[in-house]
């Protein structure tokens, strides 16, 4: 379990993420939602301690995460940022061997060299497994960095907009893995998504952000509806349900405060052309 | 390293590797010590009692100052995860001149040589451990600033301490600075006995320490947020290379002066040829890179050229242009 | 109504910061008039201002100090345009000559004509450092274009590093042909050098400096890529050589003329950047004037502090533009690294 307590970090004068608290129960997978600079990608890395917060607690199954030494969460949480990039030459095997670092510090055993088959496997990669990293697409890459996350065999799993550079297939196939390393190895995953039908469609819950502060947890039926949308995103959303889960038509959605404010422009530039 | 294994079964694209990283190891190592051989051999007219401690002696600090080197630029480079960067831009030569400076402008060249040569080794050392490690520790453990931005501090406080060093230099007596000039560019041949056993006692101990460490080395590859992702403590982790790459670069600085792009030059010779990322492999083989390269250039220097100093000089001029080179050849590649 | 009012209130705006520049100008004025007559000759005014004052105290003003002072204030002004102009093409706050090399390739091209032509005339010297000057600025590009740059800092740090390779090939040479002590005379910048008859090349660097700021918007469009350039229909090539050659020709007068001064083009851009926002048309005349302005207060106080002795003026910005950079690089709203 997650518990994230008055969890606040700022820059400057703004709270980019201002005193968030939360639980996330143990299995299923929960995603983060919101719009740009509502605070999520910073929340998930104050969460795996990649960042130092302000204020407020973060524990995951009664550890501090600012406390504990790096070693002993790495086993237990695993976290991949959006843009990862370095300069040194390494195939995806290497990368993928990496994910077992917590356990082998760097020489890995036979069963380890298991995981690393599996986690290809899982991803598609093991005909690219030699390949080096900087010769890949974009998706290749992409799937590289979470075949490392899953080999490190973790409990929880943060990832911060994996889906970016995938293709329809490989996003769909990325989402259904994750669904099945929940159902069976009953693991925890924590995503941020920019895409709320696929929050919608794949997530146990949905944590919805807003200016940093936390505005919705709840079930995607909650969340997924045009009254919170609209909170959330300043849009207009037409949703219907599909197959059981609630799915939402955006693409035409007037925004709101801008028809507004094309009134307001229109009702004075009418009001002075009359004066005149 | 599986890498290097073609697999039946599932068809794979095997890697273009003839030869896995350990034989290249050992080709290195055959020619390094070929070319100590030959240095040690050539012209020698059986004269042992006097040949193996004079040139045994130059070996000696060219193996120890090559090895500082080559590790202390590669580490440098993986935790700054840039190609380019080399530690010993970060002002410590311009420290180590500042303080000759000052020496000789307040006591003069004779009494900087009567200084005991230990006491004054260590004294830099020192200052310029203490220099760096003040830097490192206000601005990457205080206030998380990233190592880009301590390595650009290092480099303005160079600047500073350079500035500093040219005025005094103006007021020093021309003869006084010939003096001080050519201990500004080092030489392999006029390395202090006592120093060269103090320093390479130091060398090795560092270099036993990043033995150690290799595979969190490779682990500082990945970043810093894959590598905290995989359990590295980060912070300590590099304080802790950092260290060890100052005191390297200080020990070499104060026994023979300022090297500055010789570093690049074998780091990137054993990226592009060593057939592996991992610091066990090219550590090794930029510091063997080093030893042929140091060696090999003293010779022909020796025999061809008939300069009696500033090997470094030239090394650090040709590596500085051999290093342009391969980053624009680097560059068309990718 | 509230457009109206806020366009006069821009205009106030305006005239506030136009008079505020017309000070500041007056200012730089003062400053250069005080440079003008601190030195160890000493001038009475009024004889001068009667036409009385001898022949020597006539003679001294118009062959050392007066072109002293033109001298920094041209320096100062076109430093800090080709800073400016630098890091608009680059689209980085921290390039600036001294950090992509352009300085030390000019001297190298000082020592290959004083190796093969010591007696050269000084047109000749500021061709040849040019060329030079031209060729390390342009291999810095091509380093930038060929890595991966993910933060800003690197930019800079890769033209240390290019200026640093430079500078050990010309001090190989230097140290070869005995020119080491020369080098490092000739490598730091000091004006005691300035003479009447042995400046009047730095005119050329002021007016290309107002070529620059004429030019300026054609650069910030550069600075946006070739795909953007062409789009807007500006040929990119010869929009980057025109701003490389101005870099180049800047610098190569101020370096044969002066000598090397650093930080100058990197400091003067980013303080005023920070006061007045990256508005190039806004803020080139107070870059050009806060760089000449800055120049005479290092000067004056490199003349005054060991009065009468005098500190050469790439010492004082060293030290007094350096602590000025760490600060700006430090503060904590900049969150630059």
């Amino acid at each position: 379990m997650i518990v994230v307590q008055n969890l606040t970090k700022r820059y400057g004068e703004t709270a980019v993420v201002d005193d968030v608290s939360l639980t996330i129960q143990k299995g299923g997978i929960t995603s983060l939602i919101g719009p740009n600079g509502a605070g999520k990608s910073t929340l998930l890395s104050m969460m795996s301690r990649l960042m130092q917060p302000d204020a407020g607690t973060v524990e995951i199954d009664g550890m501090n995460v600012f406390s504990t030494p790096s070693d002993t969460l790495a086993k237990r949480i695993a976290i991949l940022r959006q843009q990862n990039y370095f300069e040194a030459r390494l195939t995806i095997e290497d990368l993928v061997t990496f994910g077992r670092y917590p356990y082998c510090k760097g020489r890995p055993t036979i069963k380890d060299r298991e995981h690393v088959e599996q986690a290809l496997e899982y991803l598609e990669l093991t005909s690219l497994r030699h390949r080096f990293l900087n010769e890949l697409s974009g998706g290749q890459r992409q799937r590289a960095f979470v075949a490392m996350v899953l080999c490190q065999d973790t409990d929880y799993i943060l990832l911060d907009e994996p889906l970016n550079s995938l293709d329809m297939r490989h996003s769909i196939a990325m989402m259904q893995q994750l669904r099945r390393v929940v159902t069976d190895f009953g693991k925890t995953v924590v995503i941020v998504l920019h895409d709320i039908n696929f929050a919608s469609w794949y997530s146990d819950q949905i944590v919805a952000m807003r200016e940093g502060k936390l505005i919705y947890h709840a079930g995607p039926e909650v969340v997924i509806t045009p009254q919170a949308l609209l909170e959330l995103y300043d849009v207009d959303v037409h949703v219907e349900t599909i197959r059981g889960k609630s799915v939402g038509v955006y693409y035409g959605g007037a925004n709101e405060m801008q028809v507004q404010q094309t009134q307001d422009i229109r009702d004075r530039l009418a009001a002075q052309l009359g004066r005149s | 390293m599986l890498g290097n294994v073609a697999s039946p079964t599932t068809g794979v694209e095997a890697p273009a590797l003839k030869f896995g990283p350990k034989v290249r190891l050992l080709v290195l190592f055959l020619l390094a010590a070929g070319a100590v051989t030959l240095f040690m051999t050539i012209g020698s007219n059986g004269n042992w009692d006097f040949i193996i401690p004079f040139r045994g002696r130059k070996i000696v600090s060219m193996v120890a100052v090559g090895f500082a080197i080559a590790a202390s630029t590669i580490l440098f480079q993986t935790i700054t995860d840039n190609r380019i960067l080399t530690p010993s831009i970060m002002g410590f030569d311009a420290l180590y001149m500042l303080i000759q400076t000052v020496i000789v402008f307040s006591v003069g060249t004779v009494q900087l040589v009567q200084i005991n040569a230990r006491m004054l080794f260590l004294f830099e050392v020192l200052a310029m451990s203490a220099f760096a490690g003040a830097l490192y520790w206000m601005l990457f453990i205080q206030s998380d600033r990233s190592l880009h931005l301590v390595v650009f501090v290092g480099i303005i406080f160079g600047v500073l301490f350079r500035s500093l060093t040219s005025l005094l230099q103006r007021m020093i007596d021309p003869t006084e600075f010939a003096v001080l000039q050519d201990i500004g560019f080092a030489s392999f041949n006029t390395v202090n006995r006592e120093l060269l056993a103090l320093a390479s006692a130091v060398i090795f101990v560092v270099l036993l320490v990043i033995w150690r460490m290799n595979r969190v080395l490779d682990a500082l590859l990945l970043g810093r947020e894959l590598s905290v992702n995989i359990g590295v403590e980060y912070r300590r982790d590099v304080m802790i290379v950092l260290t060890m790459v100052t005191i390297l670069v200080s020990v070499s600085t104060a026994l023979v002066g300022p090297i500055t792009f010789f570093g690049l030059l074998v780091a990137h010779l054993a990226y592009q040829t060593i057939g592996s990322s991992y610091h066990r492999y090219t550590i090794p083989a930029a510091a063997l890179y080093s030893v042929i390269l140091l060696v090999g250039g003293q010779m022909i220097l020796e025999r061809v050229f008939n300069f009696n100093s500033s090997l470094s000089i030239m090394i650090d001029f040709a590596g500085g242009l051999l290093f342009i080179m391969l980053l624009l050849r680097e560059g068309r590649k990718r | 109504m509230a457009i109206a009012n806020t366009l006069q209130a821009a205009d106030m705006n305006q005239v506030r910061m136009n008079r505020r520049l017309i000070y500041s100008v007056v200012g730089v004025f003062v400053l250069a008039v005080i440079s003008v007559f601190l030195g160890v000759y000493s001038f009475s005014i009024r004889d001068l201002v009667r036409g009385d004052a001898d022949v020597h105290a006539s003679m001294v003003l118009l062959v050392s100090r007066i072109p002293r002072t033109v001298a920094i204030v041209l320096i100062g002004a076109s430093t800090s345009i080709t800073g400016m102009m630098m890091q608009m093409l680059a689209r980085n706050r921290f390039v600036s000559p001294t950090t992509a090399g352009t300085v030390e390739s000019a001297s190298l091209g000082i020592l290959i004509i004083t190796l093969f032509a010591p007696g050269a005339p000084i047109g000749i010297k500021i061709i040849v450092a040019s060329l030079t000057a031209l060729l390390g600025t342009g291999i810095f590009l091509a380093i930038l274009r060929s890595i991966p740059l993910r933060s800003p800092l690197v930019v800079p740090l890769i033209g240390i590093m290019l200026g640093g390779v430079v500078s050990s090939v010309t001090s190989f040479f230097a140290y070869r042909y005995d020119l080491l002590q020369s080098l490092s005379t000739w490598t730091n910048g000091d004006f005691s050098r300035v003479l009447r008859g042995r400046y009047e090349m730095l005119w050329l660097s002021g007016a290309l400096a107002l070529v620059a700021y004429f030019a300026a918007d054609r650069f910030t469009v550069a600075g946006m890529g070739e795909a953007f350039t062409t789009n807007l229909g500006l040929n990119y090539r010869r929009v980057m050589v025109l701003g490389l050659t101005i870099v180049s020709i800047v610098t190569a007068v101020n370096v044969v003329t002066v000598g090397a001064i650093p930080f100058l083009g990197l400091i003067v851009p980013n303080v005023v950047s920070a006061m007045l926002g990256d508005n190039v048309r806004r803020t080139a005349p107070w870059i050009a004037v806060t760089g000449a302005g800055f120049l005479l207060m290092c000067d004056i106080a490199g003349r005054a502090i060991r009065y009468p002795y005098e500190i050469p003026i790439g010492t004082v910005v060293g030290v007094v533009g350096g602590i000025i950079f760490l600060f700006l690089l430090l503060r904590s709203s900049s969150r630059v690294g």
